[in-house]
């Protein structure tokens, strides 16, 4: 078994998220953690003696672009998917003191 | 009795690179572009949105591990590094981690005791984040996604480099490096490249490392050097008063000549990085790797070489003209024009590289065309003007690279070399100035300088100053 999810765990991923979670909503996502922790021992079990990692599940290899603009200015369009912009750009709640 | 201690440098370059368009989309990569008029759903991160990969980012990247001496990975990918800053729409950085493009390289660099090399710990594919504006006033920041998806290589050296200088010379191999490939342009004032400084210190003779500190927003060499300086003062200070150098990132405040803790410490650095789904794998053949191999330029080691034995140039002149991509093909050019090598040489580097730190610009921000400088050349060789002229005239190409022919005829300041004309003038001279003359004639012949002199001034320096001399010594003893 894997070691427990611990409330500490919650805490820091919460942070990492970016996500503040009730007391009932933390014991969920403990719960949820700790059954996706207890899916992986059981992939553990297996022998994988010889098996290349695997980095992609497709087997392809080399998808390219050529070196060419294809796009022009679509701000307006794009913009409109903010819930705040000016002058043509996205307006957040400010990132430094 | 006095510790010594021993400054150690890593270094983290970002390199812009310069394709036209963005790494995983379609987007011009121009700078300078209206915010947010460069941008489309895979670089703003909406959801659904596909990346796919530009081919000649993995050729520029190629091209400069190659020219570094790495090991290509010719099995490379692509991973996410997450986390939630509004330059970053998608909440994850595209970048390398487990498998990076190229490694175990080195540069080697000329330091104060011979030659010594710097390891390339790796350089791997990533992009850009776009641009934050903080607002002075209202309580907010506003975010141009220009940048976002512009291809970067980040280089990252192993701890080799003990000095500013060190770093100095390493940075600038690497940005020749990366210039003669084409790779990029390199405009540290542009923010083209960019260096993070990894420093610590120990006391000399140790042979673990200190506690280290990571220092950002360096866009200068000057700043680069003056931030080593304070940081290795800043971490032997507290070590000298036995306290403990804390692990943190820094930003260097250049204006205030001092580095303040960057990120607060409950902000996680955890960056939970695992492969991106979207993006297969990049597989290199060997006629791959082997087509780029053959398809690098003239490499500096070998163009000062060719300097020397081609066009007679003296070590340290043909290494500042390779030096920069920039000088190299300026050179290049206004020889290949027809202009002596030796001249033009000259013109580089004593009038251009004067102007340039007059001005505080690098090389790369020369704008003058190499033919105007080749016409300026001709017209001193030709005699049709003279030196000081043509230093004044050289001013203005460099400034606003007008035409000197142009320039010289609209202002009236060929050299007069019709004899009458000046022989009238110095007549006149000889006319006004008998006791001088006198002198010259009772053996003191530093004077004729003096009688030049005024024959330059009354022909407004547009006489012959040799022609005027010879003139002078043969009216004043007939």
């Amino acid at each position: 078994m894997a070691s427990r999810i611990t409330d500490e765990t919650i805490e820091y991923v919460g942070i990492l998220a970016k996500l503040k979670l009730s007391g009932e909503e933390k014991e969920q996502a403990r719960e949820d953690m700790q059954k996706m922790l207890n899916y992986i021992d059981k992939l553990e079990e297996l022998d994988t003696t010889g098996v290349e990692p695997m980095s992609h599940v497709f087997p392809i290899h080399n998808v390219f672009r050529e070196d060419v603009v294809t796009n022009g200015d679509d701000r307006e369009n794009l913009l409109s998917n903010a819930p705040e912009q000016r002058d043509g750009q996205y307006q957040v709640p400010k990132t430094v003191e | 009795m006095a510790r010594e201690y021993e400054t150690v440098i890593g270094l983290e370059v970002h390199v812009e690179l310069a394709t036209k368009t963005k790494i995983f989309c379609g987007c011009s990569t121009e700078f300078g572009g209206e915010p947010n008029t460069h941008t489309c759903p895979v670089c703003t991160g909406m959801p659904g949105s596909l990346p796919v990969l530009n081919k000649q980012v993995v050729e520029y990247a190629m091209a400069v591990g190659l020219a570094a001496n790495c090991q290509i990975n010719q099995y490379c990918k692509f991973d996410r590094k997450n986390y939630f800053y509004p330059d970053n729409p998608q909440n994850y950085q595209i970048s390398q981690l487990y498998l990076p493009i190229c490694h175990d390289g080195w540069l080697e660099i000329e330091t104060g005791d011979g030659k010594k090399k710097v390891r390339i710990h790796e350089i791997h594919m990533e992009e850009d984040a776009g641009k934050l504006i903080h607002d002075e006033w209202e309580d907010c920041s506003l975010v141009d996604y220009n940048r976002s998806g512009v291809p970067l290589i980040e280089i990252v050296s192993e701890p080799d480099m003990r000095s500013a200088e060190e770093v100095i010379a390493y940075l600038e191999q690497l940005r020749m490096i990366a210039q003669y490939v084409g790779a990029s342009d390199c405009k540290l004032q542009e923010g083209s490249m960019r260096a993070d400084v990894n420093l610590s210190v120990r006391e000399k003779g140790s042979d673990t490392f200190g506690t280290r500190t990571e220092m950002k927003n360096l866009n200068s060499f000057k700043a680069i050097a003056r931030a080593i300086e304070g940081e290795q003062a800043r971490q032997i200070d507290l070590l000298e008063e036995g306290k403990a150098v804390m692990q943190e990132t820094r930003r260097w405040d250049d204006a205030r000549g001092e580095s303040y803790p960057m990120r607060s410490k409950e902000d996680a650095q955890d960056y939970r990085y695992f492969p991106d789904p979207d993006l297969p794998p990049v597989v290199i053949s060997d006629e791959w790797m082997e087509q780029i191999r053959e398809s690098l330029p003239e490499l500096q080691p070998e163009k000062q070489a060719r300097y020397e034995k081609e066009f007679s140039l003296p070590a340290y002149d043909a290494s500042i003209l390779t030096g920069t991509k920039k000088l190299a093909d300026l050179f290049e050019a206004t020889v290949a024009l027809g202009s002596k090598p030796k001249k033009v040489s000259n013109w580089l580097m004593v009038e251009t590289l004067r102007l340039l730190k007059e001005h505080g610009q690098e090389p790369e921000q020369i704008r003058f065309s190499p033919e105007h400088l080749a016409g300026l050349i001709a017209m001193t060789e030709d005699g049709s003007i003279n030196s000081t002229v043509a230093k004044e005239v050289f001013e203005k190409v460099f400034e606003e690279d007008i035409d000197p022919e142009a320039y010289v005829t609209e202002h009236g300041l060929k050299t007069v070399n019709d004899a009458g004309a000046l022989e009238e003038v110095v007549k006149k001279v000889l006319e006004s100035n008998p006791k001088v003359v006198e002198e010259y004639r009772g053996g003191k012949e530093k004077v004729l300088g003096f009688l030049v002199g005024q024959v330059m001034k009354e022909m407004k320096g547009k006489a012959n100053p040799a022609m005027a001399g010879e003139l002078l010594k043969k009216l004043i003893l007939e």
